[in-house]
């Protein structure tokens, strides 16, 4: 497999108000056997445009830094195979690059995630008994290892069309956070209670189980099953469940 | 001053934001410091976040003989002795109270079936132990870090790379950076200075490192003026995926083997069988039955009575033993060994290798479940780096600290596999430790000098200007080739002389790079500034692997194929840029050891006898 492929890759920056302001340019380059995304945008910079940015670390699926939409779908560059994009991409059409939508731009097919790192800032961490050596089981281990596989890549942001049509990035947590209230909720040591904030600063009701987000995480955890719906019952349990109203205001609970 | 820059003051900077970057700056903010962390990438995705394997510590939750006096005696053996036997101390004292606290930070290990933080079997560890989640245990522990120092107060100063370490009389005083977003420049005054910036293999063609890994960290403290150490010990990861081509290098966890992966030539022998060492002859299996029996134990649950498979040898000798089959001619298909781990039952294999099963699944359409893998060597770690007081971690510079992958000592000349981790969580606490105590006793920031700010600003923005020259991906592409070629796993004089004078060559084309384009998010000038870093790495590599006539660990001269015990084995290789601007190599020896912990050494490693 030695055939050329053209890419079409967003070049462009914001303008003053913050609009993304830009052309798509058309690269075309050598495709050797096993390529990734990654490695044709790499072969771009090597070749046509050194200034071409990209954010990339671990090429290899562990770090979420290569985020981007690939022929319109929100992927990793580094684990989506030429292969597979050439076997979507009807004959003689370019495969298109452009830069996660849902977040500013900074340049090219870099976004500007610092919201994500403001709002981490805002979630109350573990708290847990002082001593060392907790105890637990690995099974009650397993449902939080599934949100620690999280790796922040943001295409589930992305994708949620709250962000994205949207821009409730104010008012909704969005799905990357609702699996890290998940995992802190949890937790089985954890003895914080956050349910008031995920309902009033975090508005998870803005989710509609869509499952957008699920769909496209790369670390393939189920987000809308086991961390939104499961947040979204605790929510309904200890606020809108009549009997437990009731129960609470005779004092039983 | 034609351009501005912006002045920053904090007691303590660190610069990178790996684990022991973070786990400094979680120790220096609750000493009361005011902390910034620089970092070239954003945070939680350093290199940390790719460590896959586990974090070593001797909790003994798994196997109750395990003891700190076990660990300390395993580090000293696959360092070949070159270890500075008093920061194995510390590491093998303090690593348990690390792993113990990062639970309580959010760190979910996997269980033992009492519920404690379960242990796995790894190359030269005696008994199981290293702390892990799945194949993931880097993101839990980044992850865990970057949760905990949010909360704590530090700055973090995230996509900055940092030029440059300014020194007032004699003592560090702050550092410059740049902003690799919107190319602004930067001046951090800081008390204290601590370098955790992780390592340089990057410098070789085919490695587990990503782009971070150009060994500034390494350059920006020789340049300073401190003592470099052990720079010719760089470790080759046994397995790192060969094929397709374009995945090539990428780290496949020694925890494969841990969990009873078994390594075949193309004729479906098990080569590791021929390997074992005299001074592992004694620990390991000799027959595939007893390797059986020990891998049996580890799959129910176990404390095996077996010796371990030879598999589970340690990482320099892994990596060479497929490298002679390759040379025999008895390579896999596409030039390196098989790993099969299909014959242990599907979910087992999701359950404990989920990473390895999704990157061969994605990357190479293999499912490892069902067929082997393909490996081979891939340029993993450098052993080498600064030198640092074992206890504060402080380099020959007064007030700057190192502590991580960028500094030497602890694994000689061969790091174990988990050690990293240990590492950097036990030597960052004690650096941001350390480097806070200091700084309080530090009155007011100095003055550093502005015509060396105005220098290091032309340097920073040069390539910019130039045109006409050459891309700079293509001067590293042909760099990294050369290291490969020359300064790889098995070494030679005249090559190493060759790769000598090809670095400054590669200075020549360094300097008229011309990435175009402008300050914004430029990836060409970004590289064409990082150059000068792997060259002088690479320079140091070479030097000290020209010096040491002897093969050892981390380092194979085909010339000198044997360990020579007698001298070079009790002397490490010290590289400091002398007054006349040359690099200037020597060797040195650590402080006798003490009789105490000499003790816990297998007395027929040290060939006392010799001296």
């Amino acid at each position: 497999m030695t055939d050329d492929v053209t890419f079409r890759v967003f070049r462009g920056e914001p303008d003053e108000e913050g609009v993304p302001t830009g052309e798509m340019v058309d690269y075309t380059v050598e495709m050797d056997e096993g390529m990734v995304v990654l490695d044709v945008i790499h072969r771009i910079q090597a070749e046509h445009a050194p200034d071409l940015s990209c954010r990339w670390n671990c090429k290899a699926g562990k770090c979420g830094s290569c985020s981007a939409e690939v022929n319109g779908k929100s992927r990793l560059m580094c684990m989506t195979r030429m292969e597979d994009i050439m076997e979507e991409t009807p004959e003689n059409t370019p495969v298109v690059v452009k830069p996660m939508q849902a977040f500013p731009l900074t340049k090219d097919l870099v976004s500007d995630v610092q919201w994500a790192y403001d709002l981490n800032k805002t979630i109350p961490p573990l708290k847990g008994p002082d001593e060392m050596d907790w105890k637990f089981d690995q099974i009650e281990a397993d449902r939080v290892q599934e949100f620690r596989s999280c790796i922040e890549c943001m295409l589930c942001v992305n994708t949620c069309h709250v962000m994205r049509e949207h821009q409730l990035f104010d008012e909704f947590a969005g799905p990357r956070f609702f699996v890290r209230l998940a995992n802190l909720e949890m937790h089985p040591m954890d003895e914080e209670n956050r349910l008031e904030m995920i309902k009033d600063d975090y508005g998870i009701g803005y989710c509609n189980i869509t499952r957008c987000c699920t769909d496209v995480c790369p670390a393939g955890i189920n987000i809308t099953d086991n961390a939104i719906i499961p947040l979204k019952e605790r929510l309904v349990t200890e606020y809108y469940d009549p009997i437990a109203m009731i129960a609470k205001k005779i004092g039983l609970r | 001053m034609s351009e501005d820059y912006t002045t920053h003051e904090y007691d303590v900077v660190i610069i990178g934001a790996g684990g022991a970057g973070l786990r400094a700056a979680i120790e220096a903010t609750r000493a009361g410091a005011s902390v910034a962390v620089i970092c070239k990438s954003m945070l939680g995705k350093a290199h940390t976040v790719m460590a896959e394997g586990g974090a070593a510590a001797a909790l003994a939750n798994k196997d109750p003989r395990d003891s700190w006096q076990t660990h300390f005696r395993d580090t000293m053996k696959g360092g070949k002795y070159l270890n500075d036997w008093r920061m194995a101390e510390i590491h093998a004292k303090e690593s348990p109270d690390r792993i113990r606290e990062l639970e309580q930070w959010g760190a979910i290990f996997d269980r033992t079936p009492d519920g404690l933080t379960n242990q796995r079997n790894f190359g030269g560890h005696t008994y199981p132990r290293l702390a892990h989640i799945g194949d993931a245990t880097g993101l839990e522990l980044i992850r865990t870090l970057q949760e905990r120092g949010i909360h704590t107060g530090m700055e973090v100063f995230m996509e900055y790379t940092v030029r440059h370490l300014f020194k007032t009389d004699g003592r560090l005083s702050g550092c410059f950076a740049y902003n690799r977003v919107d190319g602004s420049l930067h001046v951090f005054k800081a008390k204290t200075t601590v370098l955790a910036t992780g390592g340089i293999t990057r410098c070789w063609a085919v490695c587990s490192g990503s782009w971070e890994y150009t060994g500034e960290g390494h350059a920006l403290a020789y340049w300073v003026g401190a003592e470099m150490g052990d720079m010719e010990f760089v470790q080759f990861h046994p397995t790192g995926m060969i094929w397709p081509p374009s995945v090539r290098g990428i780290l496949v966890t020694e925890g494969v083997r841990g969990e009873g992966g078994m390594l075949t030539n193309s004729e479906g022998e098990r080569f590791m069988f021929n390997y074992v060492p005299e001074m592992y002859r004694d620990e390991f299996a000799d027959t595939k039955d007893e390797a059986m029996d020990w891998v049996n134990s580890i799959v129910a649950d176990e404390t095996p009575t077996a010796r371990r498979p030879p598999e589970l040898l340690t990482r320099d000798v892994v990596a060479k033993a497929i490298n002679s089959e390759k040379e025999a001619g008895r390579a896999s298909k596409h030039g390196g060994a098989y790993l099969n781990i299909s014959w242990r039952p599907e979910e087992q294999v999701k359950k404990k290798l989920p990473g390895m099963y999704h990157q061969f699944k994605e990357l190479a359409a293999v499912d490892i479940t069902k067929e082997p893998m393909e490996v081979g060597p891939t340029a993993h770690y450098v052993m080498g780096g600064v030198k640092v007081n074992p206890i504060t971690q402080e380099s020959t510079i007064p007030g700057l600290y190192a502590a991580g992958e960028v500094a030497t000592g602890l694994h000689g000349a061969n790091r174990l596999g988990g050690n990293s981790l240990s590492d950097l969580l036990t030597f960052g606490k004690l650096a941001g430790q350390y480097a806070a105590e200091a700084a309080a006793g530090v009155e007011d920031f100095a003055d550093i000098d502005a015509i060396e700010i105005e220098r290091v600003v032309e340097e920073t923005l040069a390539p910019l200007s130039r045109e006409g020259g050459e891309n700079p991906a293509k001067v590293v592409e042909d760099l990294r080739n050369m290291m490969q070629e020359k300064v790889g796993i098995i070494r030679q004089g005249h090559q190493l002389l060759e790769a000598l004078d090809d670095l400054e060559a590669f200075r020549k084309r360094e300097e008229v790079t011309s990435p175009g384009g402008t300050r914004i998010y430029n990836p060409g000038w970004h590289q064409a500034l990082e150059i000068g870093a792997m060259i002088d790495i690479s320079k140091m590599c070479a030097l000290a692997a020209l010096a040491r006539e002897e093969s050892r660990g981390g380092h194979t001269r085909l010339d000198f194929p044997t360990p020579n015990h007698k001298h070079w084995g009790k002397i490490n290789s010290v590289i400091v840029l002398n007054t006349a601007g040359d690099m200037e190599l020597s060797h040195v020896k650590y402080p006798p050891i003490t009789d105490n912990l000499k003790e816990l050494l297998d007395a027929d490693d040290l060939h006392e006898e010799e001296e």
